[in-house]
């Protein structure tokens, strides 16, 4: 099973156990994808689809769901807090990541992701729907935020340049860690430079997973990480372009692997690369 | 409620130069979707549907290869 050794592996079901369990009073599953349509082309029936852009993030200014908000919006979706939530998506799971990340910050006990996300679910043929599941209300009430999960920019300026004792991790795509570009091929260009915070090592999301979409084996996943010197003692810091990739590295480090002190840098390339005056550092070297 | 499965999944690589892409697509009951990915990082760029493979494929290809035009013209400037 590919499970086996990882540090956390109760937060990880396969797509064949979420099938089976899909229909199970005290399961809610979740969508979250980035492209946030794809979950009307067809959902895993009894799923919710949360919006990442809506329903994931403050509405006036740039910062993670109020806790009231994602209060009601758990409560909307049929949850409480003894729930177990199971979330898959698009992209290998890019925003389900983004979304355990915020659950896990408010305290929700019981969360999992599905392994392979929506890519593994459709490649094996698994049953889909259009409908909607009809929704009994719940309340939820929200732990206050557990910040130690959460690298603000004051946090990642200490540590910039000279990481002594930090690793900082950036997890998109060669191209964007060189600066050779400003975004993903085809995406909104964010930022006003390109590069990389100096000090990070590049370590792109997708060297965390298979080719099917599930995650690694945790001897690959070790050999990933420790081979570039980021190993466990160490306080890590990833951070990607908005924050979505780098909480899928962010989950695989601390849940999968075990890693004590990881934090997700969610401000990123977005906002150090439109920092005025801030260090930057072009080309393949940290 | 109306369950369906997916069926027909199918992904492959192209060159839309200078950048590579994953097209990936599959029935469900009567339509076929398409989803056009960059193949690095591996973020959507766009998605489309049609009644035939080849329909979804092309309206979905045809639109990625607007969207990266602009990437493509950065990347000539530098």
């Amino acid at each position: 099973m590919a499970s086996i050794g990882y540090a956390h592996p109760e937060v990880l079901v396969e797509t064949a156990w979420a099938d089976q369990h899909k229909s199970d009073s005290a399961i809610r599953i979740i969508e979250v994808d980035v492209d946030t349509k794809a979950f009307e082309e067809g959902h895993i029936p009894g799923a919710v689809g949360w919006n990442w852009q809506t329903q994931l993030a403050d509405q006036v200014r740039r910062d993670l769901v109020p806790k009231a908000d994602l209060e009601k919006l758990l409560g909307q979706s049929g949850i409480d807090n003894t729930t177990t939530i199971l979330l898959y998506g698009d992209n290998n799971n890019w925003f389900a990541a983004w979304a355990f990340w915020q659950l896990k910050i408010y305290g929700h006990r019981d969360v999992r992701i599905i392994n392979g996300g929506r890519k593994k679910w459709l490649a094996e043929g698994r049953a889909l729907t259009v409908d909607l599941p009809v929704l009994e209300q719940k309340t939820y009430r929200a732990s206050q935020p557990d910040n130690s999960l959460r690298a603000y920019l004051t946090d990642v300026m200490k540590v910039a340049g000279s990481t002594n004792g930090w690793s900082l991790v950036d997890v998109r795509s060669g191209d964007e860690y060189t600066g050779k570009i400003f975004s993903p091929p085809g995406l909104p260009e964010t930022c006003q430079r390109g590069g990389h915070i100096p000090g990070a090592l590049s370590v792109p999301w997708g060297k965390n997973v298979n080719e099917d979409g599930t995650f690694k084996n945790v001897n690959d996943l070790k050999s990933l990480y420790e081979t570039l010197g980021i190993t466990p003692d160490r306080k890590v810091v990833a951070y990607c372009r908005i924050g979505e990739r780098s909480s899928l590295t962010w989950f695989t480090l601390k849940y999968l692997l075990g890693y004590e002190n990881v934090k997700n840098y969610d401000g990123s390339w977005t906002e150090w690369g439109n920092l005025v005056n801030a260090p930057v550092a072009r080309g393949e070297r940290p | 409620m109306n369950i369906l499965q997916p069926e027909e999944y199918k992904e492959r690589t192209e060159s839309i130069p200078p950048f590579e892409v994953r097209v990936m697509s599959y029935r469900l009951g009567a339509t076929y979707h398409c989803t056009v990915y960059n193949l690095d990082p591996g973020a959507v760029i766009v998605r489309s549907d049609g009644t035939t493979r080849n329909e979804a494929e092309t309206k979905a290809l045809t639109r990625a290869k607007g969207r990266l035009a602009s990437a493509a013209h950065r990347l000539n400037e530098d």
